[in-house]
């Protein structure tokens, strides 16, 4: 047992490590280092531009999304140098947050079902950040049931044409392009009738809507789509196979690994270390360092499970089931944390404001953006049937819409 | 990096948990739990035979020379089976105190009779109700004679030898107290049985008139070697917590799964399914600390107290999570004398305040994060 590299990975560190320190983009170094949740912007800089700028700069070096092929933008690395390159990549990973969809899902789905001469001409800007893809799967009648999703396609000639609403698209309003989930036959049960895409957003018939959310900002959007024709050059996988697709998608999605949730402890540990109460520092209040042992012990306790899945991808083995507890432990984490640190504060707590609240309102912030971090990317509660299902082996859910054609489910409650 | 157990750790693991499926069934914990026996001496003796009481004992002095990464993985196994025998007690406080404090001559009277299973050993350190303090420590030693009462004292009714914890000294600071090794057949020692959560491994109040003793360590240093024992055994008692956390969850997880009620396996129930993912998400959380630990404790590394506590911290929730709510799948019939579910629920209680309560950890987890963060 051990935490040291090998000779092959420690050249590859020590590698990563000289080209961040001569490239990186060191003058948002600090910003990015004290970035929490529900505060990623950059003052005196657009962070749509900066991110831009520090990808476009990795891709000409040979350093953007590692693990893809070379001919398609990537590195053709390995998954270990993978992680090694994230973990020197450091505070300036925190820039790469608008690529997470199109590099973690988008391009893989591309690679595994686009054809050869689409995979050359869209991966490649992918990779370097020249274009931003999102993926348009949820829907109002479809979020955790995404395969209830009921924007239609419908075939004329050679074309698809789409109508319905998308909603919790990440990004969107900044995409180019963007893969999409949708109904080509309503008439079969629910996960048999549909079929995948990509499209240009700037389509027209596209029209996107950003959603103001209960903390006051956007970063999720409703898509709507009126008559928007996409090639059937640009299906996805076979009709009405579109399900299998998704699947793709969001295991690829779990197979990225060593990036770290956020869990809010170090910024509370910072916190209690330097808040006078009454009787003296927080950190050493009897009331505090119970609360505080617990919430450190999930924090090292996910740290040290995303060490053991580094040390299957080192020895070149599929990292084991126990990885899929990360966002649900940090998602309520991170709650539970910000709640207290306000009251730490006690009635000034209430306030919010840079200028008045402690730590610059940064937990004020992270307290209303956080009821999202258990929602988005899958609800905890799917999160807990995932890890029942898929880890433990117990029965899936009784799914009483499973053999019933898609037009005769109910979709309205209390009659 | 390889933040995991060799190959050949993992084998020796399931040798383990072979040898002690077939000799260490619910049935034989169950013998020693209705006090039909104080242990379990024919386990015991077959435990010395595959060399696990002494898998961390250099070879020297009778043991395996293996090391402690080895002993984690035994101790897993331990903790998953319920052995009732006083492993914890003589591998864990014992044979540390010894191999970090025991003079040479020590050493080689007391390291081979515990790894040949021909002595059983343990810590005589809390004086009643209260948590690890050198203040806490009345127990007098006047020269090489102790006098005073030690309770809880784990497998202190069936021990050969005692370390004890003793003052010898009023300055108000950690080097008033000084450790001593006690041979229980020199005399002076009065040990009384006691009744406690968990039965299957004894506990004893043991009463010290005149008793004679031997010195342990450099007098004065014996808070430090206190500590020092206490955290190592923090870290092998949390893989015993780990491998009965796990075990708990599967116990729970296999009833959900035969069990039918309104037609269907209980299992099929979101309100089971979550309370079984739950207790996976506290195994996983407490296993990945403790693998930390154990880097720490076989490395002798500078953050072994701080890994240390974060393993007993993290170890203590999984495993009473994992046992209260293993009953709670089995509804009524784990309330019953008759399942199993009980001997994990005592278990986890008793190991929870073993070396110490949970709040003694979390205190002292804080304190040493505290001490890192300053420096």
């Amino acid at each position: 047992m051990n935490f040291d590299d090998t000779p092959q990975e420690a050249a590859f560190r020590s590698q990563a490590k000289a080209w961040i320190a001569a490239n990186a983009p060191k003058q948002y170094e600090e910003e990015l280092k004290k970035s929490s949740l529900g505060r990623t912007e950059l003052k005196g800089a657009n962070i749509l531009e900066a991110a831009k700028a520090w990808q476009k700069r990795k891709a000409e070096a040979g350093w953007a999304c590692l693990h893809w092929p070379k001919e398609y933008g990537g590195r053709g690395a390995t998954p270990m140098e993978r992680v090694i390159w994230q973990q020197e990549e450091g505070p300036f990973g925190k820039l790469s947050y608008v690529f997470i969809i199109g590099h973690g899902m988008c391009g893989p789905t591309m690679m595994a079902f686009a054809s050869e001469d689409h995979k050359r001409r869209y991966l490649p800007p992918l990779a370097s950040g020249e274009n931003i893809w999102c993926q348009l799967f949820s829907e109002p009648a479809g979020g955790s049931d995404v395969a209830g999703l009921r924007t239609r396609a419908e075939k004329h000639g050679d074309d698809w044409v789409i109508n319905g609403q998308k909603i919790w698209t990440s990004g969107a309003h900044y995409s180019d392009y963007g893969i999409l989930l949708t109904r080509t036959d309503p008439t079969v049960p629910k996960h048999k009738g549909l079929t995948m895409f990509f499209l240009d957003m700037k389509s027209p018939g596209v029209e996107i809507k950003p959603i103001k959310q209960a903390n006051g900002q956007s970063d999720f959007n409703e898509v709507y789509f009126t008559d928007v024709k996409i090639p059937d050059t640009q299906r996805l996988g076979a009709v009405n196979d579109g399900w299998n697709v998704s699947l793709t998608t969001l295991m690829n999605e779990r197979m990225s690994i060593g990036a770290g949730v956020a869990t809010g402890f170090p910024e509370l540990f910072e916190f209690c270390s330097n808040l006078m109460l009454e009787d003296g520092l927080a950190i050493d209040d009897r009331n505090v360092r119970p609360k505080l042992a617990n919430w450190a012990v999930r924090a090292s306790g996910l740290k040290y499970t995303s060490m053991r899945a580094i040390s299957a991808l080192s020895k070149g083995e599929r990292p084991g089931p126990e990885n899929s507890i990360g966002k649900l432990v940090a998602g309520s984490m991170i709650q539970d944390i910000a709640a207290f640190a306000l009251d730490l504060q006690g009635a000034a707590g209430v306030l919010s404001g840079p200028e008045d609240a402690e730590a610059n309102g940064k937990f004020q912030a992270m307290l209303l953006r956080a009821p999202g971090t258990r929602v988005e990317g899958g609800t905890d509660e799917i999160m807990r049937n995932i890890i029942a299902e898929r880890v433990l082996g117990l029965p899936g859910d009784i799914r009483v819409d499973k053999d019933v054609p898609f037009n005769k489910i109910p979709t309205k409650g209390r009659g | 990096m390889n933040f995991d157990f060799s190959d050949e750790q993992k084998q020796l693991r399931d040798e383990a948990r072979k040898f002690l499926a077939e000799k260490c069934p619910p049935k034989a914990v169950r013998a020693v739990l209705d006090g039909n026996a104080p242990y379990d001496r024919e386990l015991w003796k077959g435990l010395a035979g595959m060399g696990f009481l002494g898998v961390a004992v250099p070879e020297a002095y009778g043991g395996a020379g293996a090391g402690h990464l080895e002993l984690c993985v035994i101790a897993e196994e331990m903790g998953r089976a319920l052995a009732p025998v006083p492993f914890s007690s003589t591998v864990y406080l014992a044979a540390e105190a010894l191999l970090i404090a025991g003079s040479e001559a020590q050493k080689q009277k007391w390291l081979p009779l515990i790894a040949g299973g021909y002595a059983i050993g343990t810590l005589a350190l809390f004086e009643g109700k209260g948590n690890p303090s050198p203040e806490g420590i009345k127990l007098l030693a006047s020269g090489n004679s102790l006098s005073g009462v030690k309770k809880p004292v784990p497998d202190g009714a069936i021990a050969d030898f005692v370390i004890v914890a003793a003052r010898t000294g009023s300055t108000g600071r950690d080097s008033d107290i000084s450790l001593f090794l006690v041979d229980m057949k020199a005399g002076g020692v009065e040990a009384k049985t006691l009744t406690n959560v968990d039965p299957s491994r004894g506990q004893a109040e043991l009463i010290f008139r005149n008793c004679k003793a031997e010195p342990l360590g450099a007098a004065t240093e014996g808070w430090s070697l206190v500590s020092q024992v206490l955290d190592r055994a923090a870290v092998l008692l949390a893989f015993e917590q780990v491998g009965g956390a796990d075990r708990a969850l599967e116990m729970g997880r296999d009833y959900a799964l035969d069990r039918i009620a309104f037609g269907r396996p209980i299992g099929s129930f979101q309100a089971v399914k979550h309370m079984l993912a739950d207790m996976y998400v506290s195994a996983t959380l407490a296993r990945s600390n403790c693998y930390y630990g154990a880097w720490a404790l076989s490395t002798n590394a500078s953050e072994l107290p701080e890994a240390a506590a974060a393993a007993r911290i993290s170890a203590t929730q999984a495993f009473q999570h994992c046992a209260k709510n293993n009953i709670q799948v089995h509804g009524g019939m784990g309330f019953t004398w008759e399942f199993d579910c009980h001997l994990y629920y005592r278990r986890a209680n008793a190991t929870a305040l073993s070396l110490g309560s949970l709040s003694y950890w979390e205190d002292a987890l804080i304190d040493r994060m505290r001490k890192r963060n300053a420096a």
